[in-house]
């Protein structure tokens, strides 16, 4: 299983594909008819109003909750089925970074990292395990030593680049991030972003992004998904999404913040170009 | 899900010393390239990695390796464009490599075993300390009753007294039937089975009935208290107690000891009852003796001094299984697996001091013949 390289379009473009997905709560309605596609290569910005069903979303494509109704496919695979082989295949191909990193306290950094790859490749080495990891660690942007800390001793930040990288360890084509930036200060937030920007595109990643943050949004997202109303009100790239006439997304955009965002987000743009 | 050719390596025709790679080079594959790039005989000057179809991080590690340790120039491995990106991120990150320093060898465990027996002493003086502590702040609560929290030791109670009564009536009447049964065996030869029913309000009066609740609830509440109070300091909200102003003696630990000091006598009293009720089920099936004639010789040979010294280890037990809980669960540290050790601590801990200070107290009532 290789990362699909940015340009092997073959045949199947779409990373997952969300059809009529329901999801409901006791007498409370969380997703009615969801449709949801995301684009090999593409990062995608999944935004909405607290209570709109974002996490519940990404558990649903990861299989973490089963849904009460609709069509999932992740990688050609249906995620819905009881089948091993394809709940393996998924597994192996997607990478995830939870809110806090919900790294395991009790194992360092590498032994984190280490997890992945020594339950889906017991048969490698160990030190390749150890090299792989340390690959990894590093590609996060952390510090080499940081390998043998355990999480505890980490700042939340770092802790952030640890998930990432036990999340990289099996080189997936598909990331999911869960408010990645949350909880950081600007300046690290936006080292983030440019973090994910840049493994992106030298991984070749398809990356479904949760996201309260409008910097993050503006920075590197190639299109953005809006949940409101139980369903996907609108996908398409940021300046679409702007110009739609929708309460929630007017709110949104055009408030204060985001004006702010804007602003530096073409401020970045500028700079890089 | 499609099948990746395998990795493959040949010497160029065309250029002296230039090997082609071709096929998937990733970490499902990597231990065949491993083997391919090993079973390279000939010097090697150049590397030609674009008839690569698949490539990831395991595979570009492999190949700057293998380049690095042949002593190839930078520019000798050429790659397809689309790589590129790939294959610099690594490079620049590939480097130097620190070892694990985590050791699990014997001195390791020597030296585990050495700073756990020096722990201990320091465990003592700090058991010490907080049972000190909470003397103080309970003497306060008398000056200010204000302080008390009644709701949560209300349900402090609850928890660890009524919802404890089923089990702890059931084994008590369990115990007290074989206690019975194994006394009648050995009496029996004396043709003194009568003797059962002394045997019985003996043992669970002074003994059974405290040091069986007091077990009991060791393992039941002593770790429900670590956990609860452990859970709470690793998501540092005894932290945010503190900010606040308040105290989390008086909130967490005060309302837990007084409802364990409250309701481990009054259980232990269940369980006093409960055991005799199991020996007078014995009397009457096994040992022909009818619960009439079994009550009526309680009454005549039962003595209060028996039920006052099983009940009055009771406070003390509690006290120390709700300091040694609580104090446990406020030494976590952040992490899981803090937490399961602390409970397991606690646990063991108040289990072996519940039967030590048991047998301490056995001797000295005896000498004192109380």
């Amino acid at each position: 299983m290789a990362i699909p390289s940015r340009d092997r379009h073959d045949g199947d473009e779409l990373a997952i594909r969300v059809r009529g997905l329901v999801n409901r709560f006791g007498n409370q309605t969380v997703h009615e008819g969801l449709d949801l596609d995301v684009r090999r290569g593409e990062i995608l910005g999944v935004v909405g109003g607290s209570g709109t069903g974002k996490s519940v979303l990404m558990r649903s494509i990861l299989g973490l909750r089963t849904p009460d109704a609709g069509q999932i496919e992740v990688l050609g695979a249906d995620a819905r089925a009881d089948d091993p082989a394809a709940r393996l295949h998924i597994e192996r191909n997607t990478g995830v970074l939870f809110q806090d990193g919900a790294l395991f306290s009790s194992l360092t950094v590498g032994e984190n990292v280490q997890v992945p790859l020594k339950e889906h490749h017991p048969e490698l080495p160990e030190r390749w395990h150890y090299e792989l990891a340390l690959l990894k660690v590093k590609l996060a942007g952390l510090p080499a030593d940081a390998i043998n800390k355990l999480p505890s001793q980490l700042s939340g930040g770092m802790r952030k680049r640890a998930g990432l990288a036990r999340a990289l360890a099996l080189d997936p084509p598909l990331l999911f991030l869960d408010e990645p930036t949350a909880g950081l200060d600007p300046i690290g937030a936006a080292a983030f972003d440019r973090l994910i920007k840049t493994l992106q595109e030298a991984l070749g990643l398809t990356v479904f992004l949760i996201t309260h943050d409008l910097d993050t949004l503006y920075a590197i997202c190639d299109r953005v998904a809006v949940l409101a109303d139980h369903k996907v009100v609108a996908t398409a790239p940021l300046p679409e999404i702007e110009r739609l006439d929708h309460p929630w997304i007017r709110e949104y955009f055009h408030g204060p913040r985001a004006r702010a965002a804007r602003g530096s987000g073409e401020r970045e743009t500028e700079r890089q170009a | 899900m499609k099948n990746a050719e395998p990795p493959h390596c040949a010497m160029d025709p065309d250029v002296d010393g230039q090997l082609r790679l071709s096929g998937s080079w990733t970490l499902s594959t990597a231990l065949q390239s491993a083997q391919v790039l090993g079973g390279i005989q000939a010097p090697v000057r150049g590397m030609d990695a674009r008839g690569i179809d698949q490539l990831d991080s395991a595979g570009v590690l492999q190949l700057l390796r293998y380049s690095r340790s042949a002593g190839l120039a930078d520019d000798a491995l050429l790659f397809r464009d689309e790589h590129r990106a790939l294959v610099c991120t690594i490079d620049e990150v590939a480097d130097e490599r620190p070892r694990p320093q985590r050791d699990y060898g014997v001195a390791a465990a020597l030296e585990r075993l050495g700073r756990s027996v020096h722990a201990i002493g320091g465990n003592i003086v700090v058991l010490l300390g907080f049972f000190g502590e909470n003397l103080a702040k309970l003497a306060r609560l008398v000056r200010q009753p204000r302080r008390l929290r009644l709701t949560a030791t209300v349900h402090q109670m609850e928890e660890v007294g009524l919802d404890a009564v089923p089990l702890i009536a059931l084994l008590s009447y369990l115990v007290g039937a074989v206690i019975a049964f194994l006394g009648s065996t050995i009496l029996r030869d004396f043709g003194a089975e009568i003797y059962v029913v002394e045997l019985v309000n003996i043992a669970f009066l002074r003994e059974f009935g405290v040091l069986l609740t007091a077990i009991v609830l060791a393992g039941r509440t002593a770790s429900a208290f670590t956990a609860q109070i452990g859970a709470m300091k690793a998501r540092e909200e005894i932290d945010a107690i503190q900010t606040l102003g308040l105290d989390p003696i008086d909130l967490l630990v005060l309302p837990r000891v007084l409802a364990l000091m409250l309701m481990l006598p009054l259980l232990t009293f269940i369980a006093m009852v409960a055991g005799l009720a199991g020996g007078v089920t014995v009397g009457a099936f096994d040992l022909g003796i009818p619960p009439q004639m079994y009550i009526a010789r309680m009454h005549e040979t039962m003595e209060l001094r028996h039920f006052l010294v099983g009940l009055s280890k009771a406070p003390v037990f509690a006290l120390i299984i709700a300091l040694i809980g609580c104090l446990e669960g406020l030494k976590v540290q952040g992490t899981a697996q803090s937490v399961g050790e602390r409970t397991t601590s606690s646990v063991v801990q108040t289990i072996s001091l519940v039967i030590i200070l048991d047998a301490l107290a056995a001797l000295w009532f005896m000498h004192m013949g109380w």
